[in-house]
């Protein structure tokens, strides 16, 4: 009998028997996170089944970043309702402004390795860095977990993807993760679990991780896992694959995911000297420290052509930002500051472009509309590439800075 | 029982943005508010005119995208009696499943209807039946059948607590 993939393992352990691909089991949960918009929801449906105690509130984190800080009044009773069940629960709390839920479902250690993770939002995927099976669900999937600590899954296959070589000068992680998007298409990973391997990425530091691990999803993914050096539960060396898929990260150029398609990905080449109004550097696939460094090491006593808005993962970050001395670059080059959440990126709060703009970010999602605005077009790219486009205004190949 | 409606097409990775637009999706409305805004920023003519007891027609990874519940509340409310489409993403069809909105996966089918004819679904026979043939479906595996018997997730959930304490 062939071993087992890092998924397979998961599942198993938390269902109490063996899992293979295909199967329906019922698992434990080792933890849920609801966010602001969506935790009312479940909220609804964890009484609707006579609830009145969550499952355990110690491994529930309910966190305020979609909507947040509240943009009107209806959306601020929301929030007051949610807080006021919160406190009675017991739940981990995270108010407006402390940052994206993933970003401190990471930073409080709330995600573990090993763990099965689920979350009101479809990047709860990102935890695959740390070694977990995290998946997204909607409000009513999150009601019977809030309730039960409990929810059916059905195991999926395991897609091993592997980046082979090693990334270039001002290619970053989001170049890599970009370029497995554009081969496998925005349905090639769908029901799959994805592996990630190679060296880069098993000695490449959390942030890098995270980066790929987040855009799981947009490839149809249930999780995204990275596979690094001493994780906890690791692929058996028999495991079985459905596929492989080979990156080469030596050959690999800054990448560019053309609207309104994640997997439009282009070679930064091909988008040169399209004109850009507004530039956004920071959510939850990059809004690390790591993010912002790149971007004040190109942005460093130049001033921006258009609006760039920088958005942190976290306060945290935001504190370390100011620390170093990022912040005071980046403002000095003209960035405008927008609260750490998720705000900008989904079109909930600030940041929506005008008829005809284009916006080139460093967020995971393009679609028509995304950022408030079905007249505008979103461009992906990585820090390094969209600092490097804000200095001339149109999109640019941060190795011409080199 | 059987459905029988007017067919909506649409291509490949129709995504939940499309479906339910994020500038709605954080605001607080209705279900009949969210029916007025259903596929709104998607091609076509379905935000305008469609009517209670058509059906979507749909290719690859129908909803794929963020895991917004609304994206299946809108259609329901709009009264979208099916979805039959190649393939669905995973949150979607779970949503989909809660709510109470049929998502057959049936690729000859929807290779097999156009725009503006009628389709029809015969659930007891899991047949798909359009101008050109009529298509076979498959079942639902066993325990999520059960949930669709029992009334969706929640009373299904509810149920097997009262009868056993846990959801197995």
């Amino acid at each position: 009998m062939a071993g087992k993939t890092v998924a397979e393992k998961i599942l198993s352990a938390h269902a109490g028997c063996a899992a293979r691909p295909g199967d329906l089991v019922v698992c434990d949960v080792d933890f849920l996170m609801l966010h602001d918009v969506f935790a009312h929801l479940a909220m609804d449906g964890f009484r609707k089944m006579g609830g009145t105690r969550v499952f355990d509130p110690d491994r529930v984190a309910i966190i305020f970043d979609h909507s947040s800080p509240a943009p009107n009044r209806k959306t601020a009773n929301i929030h007051a309702l949610t807080r006021t069940f919160a406190k009675e629960q017991g739940v981990r709390f995270h108010e407006a402004g402390e940052g994206v839920c993933h970003q401190l479902m990471v930073e409080k250690g709330y995600a573990k390795a090993g763990d099965l993770i689920l979350g009101t939002d479809s990047h709860t995927c990102t935890y695959g860095a740390v070694g977990a099976l995290a998946t997204g669900i909607g409000a009513t999937d999150a009601a019977v977990t809030l309730l039960t600590g409990q929810q059916w899954l059905r195991v999926p296959p395991t897609v091993r993807i592997e980046f082979t070589g090693a990334l270039q000068p001002m290619c970053l992680a989001k170049d890599a993760i970009l370029a497995a998007i554009g081969r496998l298409g925005v349905g090639g990973a769908s029901y799959r679990a994805i592996e990630f391997h190679g060296d880069w990425l098993a000695g490449a530091p959390l942030a890098d991780r995270m980066t790929v691990g987040n855009m799981a999803v947009e490839m149809g993914a249930k999780c995204g896992i990275t596979i690094f050096d001493g994780m906890k539960i690791a692929p058996d060396p028999d495991a079985a694959y459905e596929s492989t898929v080979r990156i080469d990260l030596d050959s690999l150029a800054p990448a560019v995911a053309f609207p309104h398609m994640v997997d439009e990905v282009k070679p930064v080449s091909e988008a040169k000297n399209i004109p850009v109004q507004q530039g956004v550097i920071g959510s939850c696939t990059n809004g690390r420290i790591e993010d912002f460094r790149i971007a004040a090491d190109i942005l460093r006593g130049k001033s921006v052509k258009g609006r760039l808005l920088v958005m942190p993962a976290s306060n945290a970050v935001l504190g370390q930002m100011a620390d170093e001395g990022v912040l005071a670059v980046l403002l000095a080059a003209g960035a405008v500051l927008c609260t750490p959440g998720c705000g900008v990126c989904c079109g909930t709060i600030g940041g929506v472009p005008a008829d005809g703009e284009r916006v080139i970010a460093t967020t995971n999602r393009n679609f028509r509309g995304r950022m408030g605005n079905n007249q505008a077009e979103v461009y992906l790219a990585s820090p390094a590439t969209v600092a490097a486009s804000m200095l001339t205004g149109v999109i640019s190949d941060p190795r011409d800075l080199l | 029982m059987a459905i029988e409606g007017r067919v909506w097409k649409y291509g490949d990775d129709i995504n939940t943005d499309l479906i339910f637009p994020g500038r709605y999706t954080y605001i607080l409305m209705s279900e009949s508010e969210m029916a007025d805004h259903a596929l709104e920023d998607a091609e076509g003519g379905f935000n305008r005119e469609a009517a209670a007891g058509d059906i979507v027609v749909a290719g690859k990874n129908w909803g794929c995208g963020s895991s917004r519940e609304q994206a299946v509340k809108a259609l329901k409310a709009r009264g979208v009696a099916a979805v039959i489409c190649k393939s669905v993403a995973r949150i979607y069809f779970r949503n989909a499943l809660n709510e109470g909105l049929p998502v057959i996966v049936c690729p000859e089918a929807c290779d097999a209807l156009a725009d503006g004819e009628t389709a029809e679904v015969d659930f007891r026979r899991n047949l798909v039946v359009a101008p050109a043939g009529s298509f076979p479906f498959p079942n639902y595996p066993e325990y999520i059948q059960g949930m669709v018997d029992a009334g969706g997730l929640l009373a299904f959930v509810k149920k097997q607590l009262s009868e056993r304490g846990k959801m197995k």
